[in-house]
């Protein structure tokens, strides 16, 4: 699962374009992901051109708020 | 309500430029052609640096418009990693565009040559026959609706899902992709508004660079491209760019801010499957060096329409009917591409260092005419002077 921060993302589906699971989507201005697909492998973190994605793994502490 | 038809000879999925192109064309053979866009707006938000040569718009058929047309390009102006400058005029002159304006022209022709296009629809499933594809359910303000349709013309973008349900692999590889950053930006301060500007450098840009593309004597679009798989940001870098500059961009304020992946890898090997085509950014069809795809997609969707019309004549829609569309394309553009990823591939290995010395090395034709993939052995003979230069060549060019 991943966290986007709303405040950064500019809805441009880079994530989306790069992720091996096909976990997320775009809808209008917003990245949806699917907890079930996604594998947590940093791959649209590290992508995002405007770092607006955090991958939530284990042990972090908003991990029981998603 | 805007009642949407059941049934079509051709439904392109994405109203970019690519698919209201793919449209005009099918529309304007007879068929009956139907555009879903999964936005509520075609044009925005804009995901391009909106540079567009002429050479495109004549295989496109598009007549120039100052509408959507602001300022033309008389070439490129490239700054080496220590500033050295190379000034390559070009015969062929490009514009820079307004996208918002561009697509919507785009889909207007496309709707007055008689195709139908929906906006706010959301193709979220094929309809299939066995295993070919029948159509497409889409979900709009309406509604849900099944459309069946002899071609799906997939051209919705780098993030496609369409070629996915149909079993077409259209994943990106992480590092075949460059992240991409860019802000409008006025009263900028160039050396020139009637040529672009790019910076290379991998302190500037790991793997890409930052150009800036004028819209007018002190507007543009200033922008970024990296390697996607990098410890630090697009935004990063293109903002690093901008403070380093204060020179161009002291007093400049930014009012728009886009961004975006671009493939710059191999097109994908079969866009292509019974009753379906992939076209443009969907099936990777972007220029490697540049990552320019607005001409290459649109060329792309002439060839997938007359392909259609050709496959519904035939009453054979099937994949080895089909594939006719993809040889085309192979033979007018994607072999010159290949050679194009070639390019990028050597360029990528070459420290700052190793750019500083070519950049004294070159001449700007042989420059242009090796960044198009043209000219290999001319530019080997170059190289005779830099040996280690001429190993990496030898090795990613052969």
């Amino acid at each position: 699962m991943i966290k986007v921060d709303r405040k950064k993302c500019i809805y441009c589906a880079g994530c989306v374009s790069v992720c091996p699971v096909n976990a997320l989507t775009l809808n209008e201005t917003e990245i949806v992901c699917d907890a079930s697909k996604c594998t947590k492998c940093g791959i649209c973190e590290r992508f995002c051109p405007a770092g607006a994605i955090t991958v939530i793994r284990k042990g972090d502490d908003d991990e029981d708020t998603e | 309500m805007m009642r949407i038809p059941n049934e079509a000879d051709v439904v392109i999925v994405g109203g970019g430029p690519g698919g209201t192109r793919c449209a005009r064309e099918c529309a304007s053979l007879g068929l009956k052609t139907i555009v879903f866009e999964k936005r509520q707006e075609i044009g925005a938000p804009v995901r391009c640096g909106e540079g567009l040569g002429e050479a495109w718009m004549r295989i496109a058929g598009i007549d120039l418009d100052k509408r959507w047309a602001f300022q033309q390009m008389g070439g490129a102006i490239l700054y080496s990693p220590k500033g050295k400058k190379i000034s390559i005029p070009t015969e062929n002159k490009g514009w820079v565009i307004d996208r918002k304006i561009f697509d919507k022209k785009m889909a207007l022709d496309a709707g007055k040559a008689g195709a139908r296009i929906f906006t706010k629809a959301t193709v979220y499933d094929l309809i299939k026959d066995g295993n070919a594809i029948a159509g497409v359910r889409v979900e709009t303000p309406d509604g849900k609706f099944d459309v069946r349709a002899k071609i799906v013309v997939a051209a919705d973008g780098v993030e496609s899902q369409t070629a996915k349900m149909a079993g077409i692999n259209t994943a990106n590889p992480p590092m075949e992709v460059d992240s991409g950053y860019q802000y409008q930006m006025a009263n900028i301060k160039f050396d020139d508004p009637h040529m672009i500007s790019l910076f290379f450098g991998n302190d500037v840009s790991p793997r890409g660079y930052v150009w800036i593309f004028p819209k007018g004597d002190d507007f543009a679009n200033v922008g970024i491209g990296i390697v996607g798989q990098h410890e630090k940001t697009a935004k990063y870098y293109l903002d690093r760019f901008i403070d380093a500059h204060p020179e161009m961009f002291g007093e400049s304020a930014i009012v728009e801010i886009n961004g975006g992946s671009i493939p710059v890898g191999a097109p994908i090997k079969k866009p292509y499957g019974n009753g379906i085509m992939v076209i443009g950014d969907a099936a990777h069809m972007v220029n490697p060096i540049h990552g320019g795809g607005m001409g290459t997609t649109m060329e792309a969707g002439i060839i997938a329409a007359q392909t259609a019309k050709k496959a519904i004549d035939a009453n054979d829609v099937s994949e080895g009917f089909l594939r006719q569309y993809h040889d085309t394309w192979m033979d007018r553009r994607g072999k010159q591409l290949l050679q194009v990823l070639k390019v990028r591939r050597f360029f990528e290995k070459l420290s700052d260092d190793d750019l500083e010395k070519l950049a004294g090395m070159v001449t700007p034709e042989l420059l242009l005419h090796f960044a198009d993939g043209k000219q290999f052995s001319a530019f080997m003979s170059v190289l005779k002077k830099a040996p280690k230069i001429a190993i990496i060549a030898a090795k990613e060019l052969m």
